[in-house]
């Protein structure tokens, strides 16, 4: 294969690692990187710091104890109110499974992080860009529950455009079921930690995903309430540069920590650690 | 200004006052006449009101002169004294909120606030809240809680304010705290829809015991123009979105998202706001009085169940 062959194709993002190509190029910079070295930086660009979207079972084996993780989430999405537009809701369904291999737009299990029992759900963007309609409500509520029934940590990897439009009130509810859902983590004394990664916007953020005992967000991650075009519409200006990106965030007190994903693990196991009650004292881990 | 399928009506109505004034006027004997027209006015009336479809519904939701959250306040209640402010950066006017009593009893009230004309719609932005108005809702909840008084929600809003200022002050935090302090609540909780109930910034005062709507009001997760722009790239498609999002009162009492339809005049609550909060008022008393066993732990419970049931999935 002629090495300019190899160049050519620009791979949207790092989700397509497993074709034949050894070389990608960078979202944030541009520079051409070796792939190999890419996946061991966790889709972090080596040279800028650029943070891939990452898929969500990567995020697992990358939170997760080596050989911990087991999954729970089972949960199919219906067609409640048999939504059509351009298409109909159950065929999108239909190819968002084909495409993923999932259900719906989360994967979960029990695990241990850094030794700690936990219950890690994680958010899954490109199963119709993450949304939240009535199973990944389900199974975050039952997550939570389950965490605070076996005395385990609960850690949320978000990842989301927000709630799902094609269940409409139905995925309004699931906010406010998630929400509710933490009451038993709260009553327990065990410890929830939110992951905002990018991105992370509208009924997501606005209701479990912010209400974390600790929150992290990945770097350059977009989080908000509204979406950006949306903000740009109302208020008919450009909006000023790193607007709802985790930094900014960072400085208007609204996450506690941004951190780089190659450290990440090491902080939430240290958060982790820290907050649940069934660990003792042990420094530097 | 009328709604466009209201116009029929309307023409013939001025059309049987004309004639009406006519025979006054000058003696003549009109009223065979009239009779046929206002016999054709009800038939007119139930075919266009009783085949209202969703899109002309939501029109009914934000038409000028139905009933805001003061007007309700004001006439379904006694000495309401509105109260002030978030108690860290400003008070908002597009919430608002206080004391008040409901037939003698001590209640604490809070609802989203349009303005009644152009100018008041500009001061309270449209009844769209920036998150003072939630840490405002969130105060008077707390206020409800420590004394044990009822805590009723009027929600009116085509949603939160999606602007930069509401961004950097945490917009999607304090709606996620709103849900949850709501939630927590040991005390009788209503949320009733009057308008519009437009995705987590009515969903924030939502989060009810009982969940009631009026008659013509939409609730849903996205307003039928955002939800047009999104999915068929045309905010104009606005009509087929509102159907397809069954954002109605009766597809919301299907789905379990409300618990009860709170009636409206015919024609809307527009054409006879005073009637229309008669119903409210008798609506929140019944609600109130079936709420009124329940211990401060059962009321938490009650409204646990309520919001954990919601959804629809598939166990596989
Ligand atoms: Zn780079």
């Amino acid at each position: 294969m002629a090495l300019e062959r190899l160049f050519r194709r620009k791979r949207p993002s790092g989700e397509n690692r497993d074709v034949p190509e050894l070389w990608t190029k960078c979202e944030g910079c541009g520079a051409s990187l070796y792939k190999k070295e890419l996946r061991e930086n966790l889709l972090v660009c080596p040279k800028c710091g650029h943070h891939h979207r990452l898929p969500a079972s990567e995020r697992v084996a990358m939170l997760a104890d080596p050989g911990t993780f087991q999954e729970t989430t089972r949960l199919a999405p219906l067609d409640p109110l048999g939504f059509v537009d351009t298409k109909p809701y159950a065929e999108r369904l239909r190819a968002y499974q084909g495409e993923t291999g999932r259900k719906d737009a989360i994967l979960g299990g029990t695990c241990a992080i850094g030794g700690v029992p936990a219950v890690l759900l994680v958010m899954d963007y490109a199963f119709a860009g993450g949304s939240m309609g009535s199973v990944v409500g389900e199974e975050i509520a039952r997550g939570a529950e389950k965490a605070a029934a076996e005395g385990r940590a609960l850690v949320i990897v978000a990842a989301s455009g927000g709630a799902r439009m094609q269940e409409a009130a139905l995925s309004l509810m699931q906010m406010a079921k998630t929400v509710m859902s933490l009451d038993r983590l709260w009553e327990r004394r065990l410890p929830y930690v939110s992951i905002l990664t990018d991105p992370t916007t509208g009924g997501v953020t606005a209701s479990f995903a912010a209400l974390a005992d600790v929150i992290f967000a990945e770097p350059g991650a977009l989080i908000g309430f509204a979406g950006p075009r949306v903000i740009r519409q109302t208020i008919r200006q450009e909006l000023p540069e790193g607007f709802q990106r985790a930094e900014f965030l960072l400085k208007h007190g609204m996450v506690d920590r941004v951190t780089d994903r190659r450290k990440l693990k090491a902080e939430v196991v240290r958060v982790l650690r820290h907050l649940h009650p069934g660990v003792p004292y042990a420094p530097g881990v | 200004m009328p709604l466009e399928f209201e116009k029929p009506i309307l023409e013939l109505e001025k059309r049987i006052q004309e004639l009406k004034e006519t025979a006054k006027a000058t003696g003549v004997d009109l009223e065979a006449e009239v009779r046929l027209l206002e016999e054709r006015l009800a038939r007119l009336k139930g075919e266009i009101y009783g085949n209202l479809t969703p899109w002309q519904r939501v029109q009914l939701a934000r038409a000028q002169g139905r009933p805001t959250t003061l007007d309700v306040l004001e006439k379904a209640f006694q000495d309401f004294l509105e109260l002030h402010g978030d108690r860290a950066f400003a008070d908002d006017p597009a919430i608002v909120g206080g004391l008040a009593y409901l037939e003698g009893q001590k209640v604490v009230v809070v609802g989203h606030q349009k303005g009644r004309d152009t100018k008041e719609n500009l001061q309270r932005n449209f009844g769209m809240p920036h998150p003072e108005g939630y840490r405002k809702a969130m105060r008077l909840m707390d206020l409800a809680d420590r004394f044990g008084y009822p805590f009723l929600a009027f929600i009116d809003t085509p949603g939160a304010y999606p602007g930069v200022s509401a961004e950097e002050r945490g917009q999607a935090w304090v709606i996620a705290q709103s849900i949850q302090r709501m939630s927590r609540l040991r005390v009788p909780t209503i949320a009733l829809i009057l308008g519009e109930g437009g995705s987590g910034g009515a969903l924030a005062i939502g989060v009810a015991n009982r969940v009631l709507i009026l008659e013509n009001a939409w609730y849903s997760v996205i307003s039928p123009e955002s939800c047009a722009a999104i999915l068929w790239r045309d905010a104009k498609e606005a009509p087929k979105a509102a159907e397809a999002l069954k954002l109605t009162a009766q597809d919301l009492l299907a789905q379990g998202v409300v618990d009860a339809i709170v009636p409206e005049p015919e024609g809307g609550a527009h054409k006879d706001p005073e009637g229309a909060i008669r119903n409210i008022k008798e609506a929140l008393l019944k609600t109130l009085e079936e709420l009124k066993g329940l211990s401060p732990e059962a009321l938490y419970q009650d409204r646990y169940r309520r919001f954990r049931a919601l959804g629809a999935y598939a166990e596989s």
